[in-house]
């Protein structure tokens, strides 16, 4: 129903920034295993469910994909699209469905904070973390917990990205 | 140039490093236990290319597997490249696997996302894609530079591959694949193989963003070819067959041929390819995919001017 507002990407990418400064006070209720869990889980369900189509993964990278959730991708992947997008930018697997990371890309060049983190290499998904609430997982760094043969290798910084890339982008 | 291996192994490697038109080919998979079979398809694309691509279980559909094809194939002193998908295995069964091959002396590895299984005969089976194609690479680099698993547990004995990646220029984001490619380089990859090259245009295109980038010094790129079979076989594989892009004058041109004739103009048409895409500043060499038409791969490569070979691939073979 409120789909339609992930065409708004910038605007998303100020409320994501709003969203972090507001929660950050509620710090203290958001503990995993608290009584308050259930309700931040459900309420956050709730409300990217409705705008994402999130599947809860617990380990949010939305700012990172152009405010578009990869784990709608049938095959859930985190690091851009596959081989197999249809020329007229459709999925592999579901034909009548926009590639999601076609969307992601277009998206991301209209946020000008955000938009040049889709070039970050994301590591695989921690399965462990499906169905609990990314808010509480962020502020216990809980979603950036890698595992250790993912840190150990050194971090490449991404320096191919064109400078300006983003900027000149839409 | 692309990040040396610590321990070189591969004669694929080797050849790309000397500089040479690398040509690679990939084998037909048999459906069957014989490994005689694996030998007989493995034999017709030994002495005209420089690595052999063992599919895993390609568009979806069961075949012998990658790992045994390989491990078949060292056995004769053949060079196999390794291809790996994520649709079938979890982490851990392809941490296992990486080690397993290496353990087999498999010197290349291919790392793929994979066709959906929607795209095979078995639509019904679970799809896995606990990886994707660059975290993938990026745990087999970690495998072979650190000798860590992904858990941070130590390898006593880490593997040595030629680490690979495919990319495809043909479909959308258009503008963003030369930065997926560069992705890919950065997770670990050192050689390339890309989709089938028939929309030269777009190809001629993609190598110039990706030489602004400076990533055909970082790694080296093969660019995918193929014979079309006849105009309904080209026809079924724009149609039916997940990211592959043949423009219409290809097929028009086949529409146009009399049917017997149709597979020798797919062989010219081929051959005409190899001979643009060498032009191209920045390519390394040819990926041949001949399906089910692996006979023609000897023919193609001589033709196109590719022989001798550089290293006969069975030049171990006792």
């Amino acid at each position: 129903m409120f789909r339609w507002l992930q065409n708004y990407p910038h605007f998303l990418e100020i409320v994501y920034d709003l969203l972090e400064v507001s929660l950050h006070p509620l710090k203290r209720w958001f503990k995993p295993g608290s009584h308050s869990e259930p309700f931040i889980i459900a309420i956050e369900k709730l409300g990217k469910e409705t705008v994402f189509g999130c599947q809860m993964c617990g380990q949010c990278i939305l700012h990172s994909t152009g405010m578009t959730c990869p784990m709608n991708c049938p095959k859930q992947l985190r690091n851009g699209p596959c081989g197999g997008v249809r020329e007229n930018g459709h999925c592999e697997v579901k034909p009548e469905m926009k590639c999601v990371w076609v969307e992601a890309y277009q998206r991301s060049l209209k946020m000008p904070k955000y938009g040049y983190q889709f070039a970050s290499l994301q590591p695989p998904v921690n399965n462990q973390l499906k169905g609990t609430s990314s808010w509480i997982n962020m502020f216990h760094g809980i979603d950036t917990d890698l595992p250790p043969g993912w840190t150990n290798t050194k971090d490449i910084p991404v320096k191919w990205v064109k400078e300006d890339f983003y900027a000149n982008g839409d | 140039m692309p990040m040396e291996t610590k321990v070189p192994c591969s004669r694929l490697e080797s050849v790309l490093r000397e500089g040479h038109f690398a040509v690679t080919a990939e084998l037909n998979p048999p459906d069957s236990a014989d490994p005689e079979d694996v030998y007989k398809a493995a034999g017709i694309l030994a002495n005209v290319c420089d690595g052999i691509n063992a599919v895993d279980a390609s568009g979806a559909n069961c075949h012998i597997s990658s790992v045994a094809i390989c491990a078949l194939l060292t056995r004769a002193g053949y060079e196999p490249v390794y291809q790996v998908t994520c649709r079938d295995r979890n982490r851990i069964a392809i941490q296992g696997d990486i080690l397993g091959a290496a353990a087999m002396g498999v010197p290349n590895m291919l790392c793929l996302t994979g066709d959906d299984v929607t795209a095979g005969d078995q639509p019904e089976a679970k799809r896995v894609f606990d990886f994707d194609s660059i975290q993938l690479l990026r745990t087999a680099r970690t495998m072979r530079d650190e000798a860590t698993f992904l858990s941070g547990r130590k390898i006593t004995s880490p593997p040595c591959f030629f680490l690979g990646a495919a990319a495809n220029p043909f479909v959308p984001p258009y503008d963003w694949r030369p930065q997926r490619l560069a992705k890919k380089i950065a997770a670990g990859a050192q050689f390339i193989q890309t989709q089938y090259c028939f929309d030269l245009p777009r190809f001629k295109e993609y190598m110039t963003q990706v030489r602004d980038l400076g990533l055909d010094k970082q790694a080296f790129i093969l660019a995918g070819v193929g014979p079309l079979k006849s105009a309904g076989a080209a026809e079924f594989m724009r149609t039916k067959v997940p990211g592959v892009v043949i423009p219409d004058q290809y097929v028009d041109r086949l529409k146009k041929t009399p049917k017997e004739k149709q597979q020798e103009e797919g062989k010219k048409i081929c051959i005409e390819l190899i001979e643009q895409i060498r032009e191209i500043d920045g390519v390394a060499g040819i990926h041949i995919m001949a399906y089910r038409q692996e006979e023609l791969v000897a023919e193609i490569v001589e033709q196109a001017g590719l022989m001798p070979r550089p290293t006969s691939n069975d030049q171990n073979k006792e």
